[in-house]
């Protein structure tokens, strides 16, 4: 069986003053139904960019190359209407901001109920029944209520739901989900989350899961691709990950975040800041915050390549380092080159 | 310089819970604070009955979610807002009251400074971040010419910021990097206590690690006191001693962090630790607190 | 529609938002035009070889010839160098109310904006009642009142623009107070002025020189028109708004020169204005 969701090869030029800049390289993965993958990382990582591609969203005069196929056919190459139905019906998104994503003088029960009754010729009636029953799902028990409120009277976690409850109308196949939880407190996020994996469990939906918390992309998705510089840096089972990770960027990633159980004398920071691809130089990306670089590490791109089953890495001594990427460095590499 | 932080083995009582640092005279200390906003029947009270002390050198965590208060808190402590009721001590000095006089509030800016979450907007865009710190250095303490270059070099060199970014226009930084500017501007002012409104959230993982180690070191310089703002259980971990939990305005729980964090005594510390995303985490099995 | 869909729909509907750092091609063109205008306005007079109010009665409408490069007026006077001469008349006026109704403005909502409280309310409330008060008839009213000519047809355009300067500025400047960095600017202790001249202001001078642009346009017509009506520029002083009011007559007359040319200069000033305002404006916006 074939998966839902291919993506190969993706790569993506932005055109930026004059000139095009790479910000996705060589991006791969499939997903299956009803699987959530997680892609982490930070600022120019190119997570966003991977679903931007895929939602079809590109700013304009951007160069992709690549393929990207939904259920067989091939996303880049949808037109018009076709493009329509696979937005309108196939894929929802949901994104860090709902509040910038709704119209704040139309009601609630407008936004829910507006596909229904112009792409489906729902009547009104049917379509407010319904819309009570999707939020519902989402645990909004005073539905009646809430569709005649204003986006401004609704709390972010509200608002959020509300949200998944749109992008429920039509039973997508697959979520986007852009940071949906990083904008709510923490127990606002817990009950989102909670409320996505119960409605992905129940539709069988599948969902690319888009954040930059390593510790919530493992707790939620099954597999998780972390990315660097607009490329996949590794990608295996979440459940391994924290315990073996097998890039030393992932590595230094967890290590960097405090833990809520102890403080410690310093964190093992990360010297230098995120970059994005095009300010990369030749070789791996990472290589010049890395504290395992050697000079051979600098000289090409490695490629991603399978460590074990279900696992890859783009490390050229990722066996060779496997299980040691957790030791604490005994001099902080930090000093050196902040 | 983590020796503070570590967990007492003692059992706490009720009358223990106190954030007060055992035999300093407090920096700051905060009675009774109160803030409403409207009147009548509009009235919506943002922070009521808050206190707390924040011993010379020490760092206190104020953690929430949104609408906790913790924001409206900071506010009032820097100036920008006056309180209802309660009363403001810093440094011995009643501060309750924002200073109106331009004199006033320049002594104030002497003795308390804040670096908010966000660093886009945090800098003036137009600026460059050597005239930035300038303005600040020339406001509080007369200095021109030479000696002025010489203090924003000092100040840039204390945040880990080069000549070349101190010629730079904020966005020609980073986001860890303009940070670092407004770290740079609060301590030109020289301040006794330093709010830290979120300070660090808005930044990258492998950034804000960087961050978090500088202030734990101007600290330890300099001897600044910190009031940390975050709803960032792990963060306030990492850099207070003490610990005050808001919800809806009120403090549920205060003490030490690591006993409030390892031993939540409050239904809503645990509800705010178990939400925290870890291994073997399942959302939304904790009892809900729905809004 | 999803949330998708609506996204992707919004993002085709903004794709024609001005980018990047220079000028559309409209936009360079509005600005030569500007340009050009300006320096007819500044030199414009100098190159009159022929005195614009010369009246020759026997060559009344009559046609371009090497002496008159665009024929002659009712008077036979000289329509070349009416209009050029004209230039300095017809765009200072415009240019004073613009820069008066700008620093009123500005300064205005400024102070409105830093002082906060009753006198922002204050402020507030009449440049309401001022903005919703036509400006052409408060300068027909002006006229009325301290006679007509140039003069009070200036002053009271420019009280009539000053609210529309103020609204706006008074936006921009709420938006830049309530950024952070403004907060930490008082914390430390700095004047409110200060703060409004070195901090709030330079941050909306794109915003505020792009509306000026863009009422400079406006004034220009406004004022054409008081003319034209015979309450603005008083004759013989050659005026475009002026000229197409008096070319009126050889319009009955099937003579339509001067009102034509008159009329064309104000029209692509305008329109050359209202372009460039009009994207100056965006982009201002844009990156707020």
């Amino acid at each position: 069986m074939s998966a839902l969701l291919e993506v190969d090869g993706l790569s993506v030029e932005l055109p930026v003053a004059g000139e095009y800049r790479t910000v996705l390289q060589d991006v791969s993965f499939s997903l299956d139904a009803g699987q959530t993958l997680g892609l982490v990382g930070e600022s120019g990582s190119g997570k966003s960019m991977t679903v931007r591609s895929i939602a079809q969203l590109l700013p304009p005069g951007a160069r992709t190359s690549g393929s990207i196929t939904f259920d067989g056919a091939s996303v880049l190459d949808l037109r018009g209407d076709a493009l329509r139905k696979f937005r309108s019906r196939d894929v929802s998104m949901i994104f860090q901001d709902p509040r910038a994503h709704t119209n704040p003088v139309r009601r609630i029960g407008d936004f829910l109920t507006e596909a229904m009754r112009v792409n489906g010729r729902v009547p009104r009636r049917e379509a407010e029944r319904r819309a009570v029953e999707l939020l519902a799902e989402v645990g909004i028990h005073d539905g009646e209520r809430r569709l005649r409120q204003y986006p401004h009277e609704l709390s972010g976690g509200l608002l959020q739901r509300v949200m998944i409850a749109a992008s429920l109308a039509v039973k997508p196949r697959l979520i986007l989900a852009d940071e949906p939880t990083t904008a709510l407190d923490v127990t606002t996020q817990s009950e989102v989350m909670a409320i996505l994996a119960r409605l992905q469990r129940e539709y069988g939906m599948a969902m690319l899961f888009i954040t930059h918390d390593l510790e919530l992309a493992a707790a939620v998705c099954d597999e998780t691709v972390v990315m660097y510089a607009g490329a996949m840096v590794e990608h295996q089972a979440s459940s391994r990950l924290h315990t073996d990770p097998l890039h030393p960027y992932s590595a230094a990633l967890m290590q960097a975040r405090p833990e809520i159980e102890r403080r410690v004398p310093r964190l093992p920071a990360i010297p230098g800041h995120p970059t994005s691809a095009f300010e990369t130089p030749d070789g791996c990306a990472f290589a010049p915050r890395c504290r395992f670089a050697e000079d051979a590490c600098r000289a090409a791109l490695p490629a991603f390549e399978r460590v074990g089953d279900g696992e890859y890495s783009r490390c050229r001594r990722a066996e060779e380092l496997r299980g040691q990427l957790l030791v604490p460095a005994v001099v902080s590499h930090e000093e050196v080159v902040r | 310089m983590s020796s503070t932080a570590g967990r007492r083995a003692d059992a706490r009582t009720d009358s223990e819970r106190t954030t007060a640092a055992p035999g300093g005279v407090p920096i700051l200390a905060v009675d009774g604070l109160r803030k409403t906003f409207g009147r009548g029947r509009k009235e919506a009270v943002a922070v009521d009955g808050v206190s707390f002390e924040l011993a010379a050198g020490g760092s206190l965590g104020i953690v929430g979610e949104s609408g906790s208060g913790k924001t409206t808190t900071a506010r009032m402590l820097i100036g920008l807002e006056q309180p209802t009721a309660g009363r403001i001590v810093l440094d011995g000095a009643d501060h309750t009251r924002p200073a109106r006089r331009i004199r006033d509030l320049r002594a104030r800016g002497r003795l308390i400074q804040i670096v908010f979450q966000d660093p886009y907007t945090s800098l003036d865009r137009r600026q460059k971040i050597g005239d930035c710190l300038g303005e600040v250095v020339r406001l509080h303490f007369g200095l021109s010419g030479s000696a002025l270059d010489a203090r924003v070099r000092e100040l840039g060199e204390l945040v880990g910021l080069h000549d070349r970014q101190l010629r730079a226009l904020p966005r020609e930084l980073s986001g860890g990097q303009r940070q670092r500017v407004a770290i740079a501007r609060a301590l030109a002012a020289e301040p006794k206590i330093l709010i830290l409104d979120e300070a660090v959230s808005a930044l990258d993982v492998s950034i804000q690690a960087q961050i978090l180690n500088l202030l734990a070191d101007i600290r330890e310089q300099r001897g600044v006191s910190y009031v940390f703002i975050s709803h960032d259980l792990a963060v306030i971990r990492q850099i207070t001693d003490t610990a005050i939990v808001m919800r809806h305005g009120r403090v549920v729980e205060q003490g030490q962090t690591a006993d409030v964090l390892d031993s939540p005594q409050d239904p809503y510390t645990r509800l705010l630790r178990d939400s925290v995303p870890h291994a073997g985490w399942r959302p939304g099995a904790d009892a809900l607190v729905t809004s | 529609m999803t949330a998708l869909a609506v996204v992707a729909e919004a993002r085709r509907r903004t794709r024609r938002r001005p980018r990047g750092k220079h000028l559309s091609v409209l936009g360079w063109v509005a600005a030569v035009v500007l340009a050009v205008v300006a320096l007819l306005a500044v030199f414009g007079p100098l190159l009159v070889t022929v005195d614009p109010n010369a009246v020759d009665l026997g060559n009344a409408f009559a046609d371009p010839s090497a002496g008159h490069p665009l024929g002659q007026d009712a008077s036979g006077r000289d329509l070349f160098s009416r209009l050029l001469s004209g230039a300095r008349t017809s765009l200072v006026g415009p240019l004073l109310v613009v820069v008066v109704s700008t620093l009123l403005g500005t300064g205005l909502a400024l102070a409105a904006v830093w002082v906060g409280g009753w006198f922002d309310t204050a402020v507030a409330r009449v440049v309401d009642a001022v903005f919703a008060f036509p400006g052409l008839l408060l300068a027909i009213l002006a006229t009325s009142i301290f006679g007509t000519g140039l003069q009070a047809a200036i002053i009271a355009l420019s009280i009539s623009y000053t609210p529309y300067i103020a609204r706006i500025v008074r936006g921009a400047a709420l938006r830049e107070r309530s950024l952070p960095y403004i907060a930490a600017l008082r914390v430390q202790g700095l004047r409110g002025t200060a703060i409004s001249l070195r901090h709030i202001l330079p941050n909306i001078a794109g915003l505020i020189f792009a509306n000026a642009t863009l009422s400079f346009g406006f004034a220009l017509i406004d004022l054409a028109a008081l003319s034209f009506i015979g309450l603005g520029v008083q004759a013989p002083t050659a005026d475009w708004g002026a000229m197409v009011g008096t070319g009126m007559a050889g319009i009955q007359q099937l003579e339509p020169q001067e009102a034509l040319w008159a009329s064309l200069l104000i029209v692509i000033t305008v329109a050359a204005a209202n372009s460039l305002g009009d994207e100056l404006v965006k982009r201002s916006e844009a990156r707020a």
